[in-house]
């Protein structure tokens, strides 16, 4: 018996690909049809799916190499260890470099709020004492720049980092490496914003004397915070961990408490400390993101993979970079304006494009990829429950597996879409959804607002085809 | 006058649902012409023969949405406009409200409905082979209703198809039934005994009706595509068709139909079909009477044969069926209609839907009248060389390319053959006009509606020349088909058309109503 005669036998059940009506018509007849929405493959691009064809000889190879990845990133296990000052810790630290958020840039060409907190570091830093020195310092050879994810670290906005800032310490328990982050400065005027008058660089100072020592001593005590189990838990009571930390805040705040309560530190410290948490609905924010970094550094070198390690932006580019391409191979193109809600006083016209490395959430399957179970994030960023979960449910289609550690209450507990596939979002025009903040494109404004975004598609199609070189050459 | 272009980039829209946008905007009063279309080669040609491209047209690319309006005045314009983008976004936001997220790739289509074992693909030729060949690696059969797809493409798609015994009905199969679900253009039938296998999308839906018309039903309607039985593909999927229908318990006779084939692939065929221990019709349109006698099948010359002989093998009377009473009626008509018309009527004019209908229609007027012309002839004295000047008997296939560009088919959008109809009316030498109707899934609501205010038009125009013309039609369609067939005939009759009982019948009729 041939399959034919197994399909006469069998109910038939059909997938309509192309005009619609064709399916109307099955429906009619009371047959199980399901309409894909179809689009033309790579948006029609004749060198994009001639690259797509030529990797199918390898299919196999890469499904396995994908499995590899996947299979690290959920294993991955991030605890916050200690917080310490930037230059003693973080890879490649020195007094005049100065890392920042996205793909590698020049003084330049960063935009505003980089631009803004570049020069709150320097004056933070003690070597330049105001704007004007300052500007002159940056543009000149003494400064050297570095994207933080070239450093093992990822700061949200403008990601500003300099040698004498604390920053946490997240360890990968089950791979061994680290990864480092800022502490989260609150809102209003901030230097991820751009903002560097005496007041940010005052909260700077108080960070490095007076809080990053408390929580030093809190840490001491523990066993390292689990940050991965609180990601889980907040998951369930509305976070989606880039633009929402309501929960996990709370939940690190419940953890923490005790320790600081426990360790050797002044009364005023440790009062200071715990307000300091307490008053910053996004502190988390500063964890979850190298929580995910940890996970996809491990994930970082599988041969054959096509899985997206990093996504992140400097404000004027958005860059990619692959799990089996080097680290340093970046994927660019310009950054895309955010859409959604401004807050009132603002119009479009003022805020940056996008920026920040925290789009690392949503490529570790947070944020904007579980949106729908997030609903009180849905009106901040424009839109409606049903939109949100819709968002979500979009990535299954461009990612690898679905991550049980991360689950969507409000898809019945479906494990968030984890795994972005290059191949996937080119065959499909898929693109990740992100959930963002908007910054003011002048230096120091702050936040304007917040709303959705996506990755520019080139990102996605410069990187296909040195996959295919690289995947079919087999050499790397 | 008001005109203007836009293009909008990267906004993907399936061909067919902007032909009926199209359609529909043209209909507002005021509106010229609308084009809206993606810019594809010929879409951009098409624009700029009515003369509406501009600079950004002419550079636009497959995937770019053109909008083009000429209208009487710039609120027409408006006025129209506002339409495409209500009706654009309409069929965006329905389909998103109704239903579920729908997924964008057969690949991530099959994780959630693992159990689908059928891809119907329409979409356009040059991605269709590539979509067929990754429905084949999910084990997935493959109907594929694209045209245009390379014949190399064809013969690889059909070789994987085999190899992993999965059927790959197509490129250009516009017809198929399987287990009784009428696939693309199909009509409802009853189920039975009998299996198809048919290089030719009318010509199986013509044996499909006429089997269930003559009380027979239909186990399997299997369509290859038009090209199967060309020497470039060799016959694969007729022969695997054929091999699943000789293994198949429910079907008792086999009916093999196509469009004159290749000899080599007919030998071959016939060949298989010699191995075969169950009763089999072989209505190869111009084919090999002998040879197939002597591989022990039936040979039926028309597509109104093969349906008779399948049903006399299938184990029914046909002539018990068969509308005598009707038939009477008829001949007093044709010799109305012969009475009626002047000496210098004396050709017909066919205009076609169905390709095969055409073909079948061809083959039989051409033994009853002297000379005739067919866009789709083979023959060189039968080839009609301009479809915009001809004389004599001249049947066209509409159906085809030269009809088609920038057009919906004809079975989609009948109002086609309105001007047509009308330019033939004119024509003082003109005696018979020759339609036919397909009734079925896929086809429009209405075709008889469509086209009866221009037969009346068409005899009023005869009329001032004191003439009048014959019409006549046939339904190629079943009662339970969802136009309603008792309603279709009646718009016919009631618009004086003699309708045939099949299409060979009609052929006929037009020959006597001549003779």
């Amino acid at each position: 018996m041939s399959n034919i005669n197994e399909l006469f036998n069998e109910e038939l059940n059909i997938i309509n690909v192309g005009n619609p009506k064709f399916k109307d018509d099955l429906d009619l007849q009371g047959a199980n049809v399901i309409d894909l929405d179809w689009q033309p493959p790579a948006g029609g691009k004749v060198e994009l799916i001639e690259a797509l064809d030529s990797l199918t000889q390898k299919s196999e190879e890469i499904a396995k190499a994908n499995q590899k990845v996947v299979e690290i990133i959920k294993s991955s296990q991030a605890h916050l260890v200690d917080i310490d000052q930037a230059r003693n810790v973080v890879p490649g630290m020195k007094k005049n470099l100065i890392l920042h958020a996205g793909p590698p840039i020049e003084w330049e060409r960063m935009c505003g709020p980089m631009q803004g907190a570049v020069i709150g570091a320097l004056i933070y830093e003690g070597l330049a004492e105001d704007e004007e020195s300052a500007r002159d310092l940056a543009a000149s050879d003494e400064i050297e720049f570095a994207p933080c994810h070239e450093h093992s670290a990822v700061g949200p906005m403008a990601g500003v980092m300099s040698a004498s800032m604390p920053v946490h310490i997240i360890e990968n328990e089950e791979y061994g490496n680290r990864a480092y982050c800022t502490v989260n400065e609150g809102l209003g005027k901030v230097l991820r914003y751009g903002a560097f008058s005496d007041e940010v660089i005052d909260r700077l100072k108080f960070i490095e004397q007076t809080y990053a020592p408390a929580l030093k001593k809190a840490l001491a005590l523990t066993d390292g915070i689990d940050l991965k189990a609180i990601i889980s838990k907040a998951l369930h009571m509305g976070d989606e961990c880039h633009n929402r930390n309501t929960a996990s805040t709370s939940l690190f705040f419940r953890e923490i408490t005790p320790y600081f309560l426990k360790a050797d530190i002044s009364e005023q410290d440790r009062k200071a400390a715990l307000e300091f948490i307490k008053e910053n609905d996004h502190y988390f924010l500063n964890l979850s993101m190298p929580t995910c970094k940890v996970a996809l550094d491990a994930a970082h070198g599988v041969e054959n993979a096509t899985i997206v390690t990093t996504m992140s932006r400097n404000g004027v580019e958005f860059g990619i970079r692959i799990s089996s391409l080097a680290e340093d191979k970046w994927f660019t193109a310009p950054a895309n304006m955010v859409k959604g809600l401004l807050f009132p006083g603002y119009t479009e016209e003022d805020a940056s494009p996008d920026i920040g490395d925290s789009t690392i959430t949503e490529t570790m399957g947070l944020g904007g990829f579980v949106m729908g179970g997030a609903p009180a994030i849905v009106q901040f960023v424009g839109g409606t429950v049903d939109d949100a979960l819709n968002y979500s449910k979009q990535m299954y289609e461009i990612t690898e597996t679905e991550n049980n550690n991360f689950s969507i209450p409000t898809l019945n507990f479906r494990g968030s879409a984890l795994g972005i596939d290059v191949l996937k979002v080119i065959e499909s025009g898929t693109l990740p959804i992100i959930n963002t903040g908007m910054a003011h494109k002048v230096a120091g404004v702050g936040q304007v607002g917040a709303g959705i975004v996506h990755p520019p598609l080139e990102c996605f199609e410069k990187a296909l085809p040195e996959l295919s070189k690289t995947i079919n050459r087999g050499d790397q | 006058m008001f005109s203007k272009t836009i293009i909008k980039p990267n906004t993907y829209y399936d061909s067919v649902t902007l032909m009926s946008l199209s359609s529909e905007i043209l209909k507002i009063d005021g509106v010229e012409e609308a084009v809206v279309s993606m810019g594809t080669k010929m879409n951009r040609d098409l624009l700029k023969n009515v003369g509406l491209d501009t600079d950004e047209s002419n550079s636009a690319g497959d995937n770019d949405l053109i909008i083009a309006v000429e209208a009487e005045s710039e609120e027409i314009y408006q006025q129209a406009y506002q339409k495409i983008e209500d009706l654009l976004d309409n069929n965006q936001s329905e389909g998103e409200e109704k239903e579920e997220l729908r997924p964008k790739t057969i690949n991530s289509a099959v994780k959630d409905f693992s159990e689908a074992n059928l891809a119907v693909i329409s979409v356009p030729g040059q991605y269709a082979a590539r979509e067929a060949k990754i429905a084949l690696e999910k084990g997935l059969h493959v109907m594929l209703f694209s045209d245009n797809v390379p014949v190399e493409d064809e013969k690889e798609i059909k070789e994987l198809g085999k190899e992993r015994g999965l059927l790959v009905m197509g490129p250009d199969c516009g017809t198929a039934a399987i287990n009784n679900y009428g696939l693309c253009f199909a009509n409802d039938v009853q189920e039975g005994n009998i299996g198809l296998v048919a290089a030719s999308g009318t010509g199986l839906q013509e044996v499909m009706v006429l089997v269930d018309r003559y009380g027979g039903g239909i186990s399997q309607g299997i369509g290859t595509g038009g090209r199967d039985l060309k020497e470039e593909i060799g016959g694969i999927m007729m022969i695997e068709g054929l091999k699943a229908l000789a293994n198949d318990p429910e079907t008792d006779v086999i009916t093999l139909i196509s469009k004159p084939p290749a000899k080599s692939v007919e030998q071959k065929i016939l060949k298989e079909v010699e191995k075969i221990d169950k009763e089999v019709v072989v209505c190869f349109l111009e084919g090999d009477a002998a040879t197939t006698l002597e591989a022990g099948a039936e040979f039926a010359p028309s597509l109104n044969d093969a349906a008779i002989k399948s049903v006399k093998l299938a184990g029914y009377d046909p002539d018990q069926i068969m509308d005598f009473e009707s038939k009477n009626e008829t001949m007093n008509k044709i010799k109305n209609a012969k009475n009626k018309l002047t000496s210098k009527q004396s050709y017909v004019r066919g205009l076609f839907s169905g390709g095969t209908l055409c073909a079948e229609a061809l083959a039989i007027l051409r033994e009853e009248v002297d000379t005739i012309k067919s866009n789709i002839a083979k023959k060189e004295s039968e080839k009609l060389s301009d479809l915009d000047q001809y004389e004599g008997n001249v049947l066209l296939d509409m159906g085809e390319d030269e009809f088609t560009v920038g057009q919906p088919h004809p079975m989609i959008e009948p109002a086609l053959k309105v001007d047509i109809i009308l330019q033939e009316a004119k024509d003082e030498t003109v005696g018979v006009i020759l339609l036919d109707f397909e009734l079925g899934f896929g086809s429009h609501q209405d075709p008889a509606g469509e086209t009866i205010e221009a037969i009346k038009e068409a005899q009023e125009i005869a009329a001032k020349d004191n003439r009048e013309l014959a019409f006549v039609g046939y339904i190629c369609g079943t009662e339970n088909d969802k136009q309603n067939y008792q309603q279709q005939k009646k718009k016919l009759n009631d618009a004086g058309v003699i309708l045939g009982q099949s299409n060979v019948d009609a052929a006929r009729i037009a020959a006597e109503i001549l003779a």
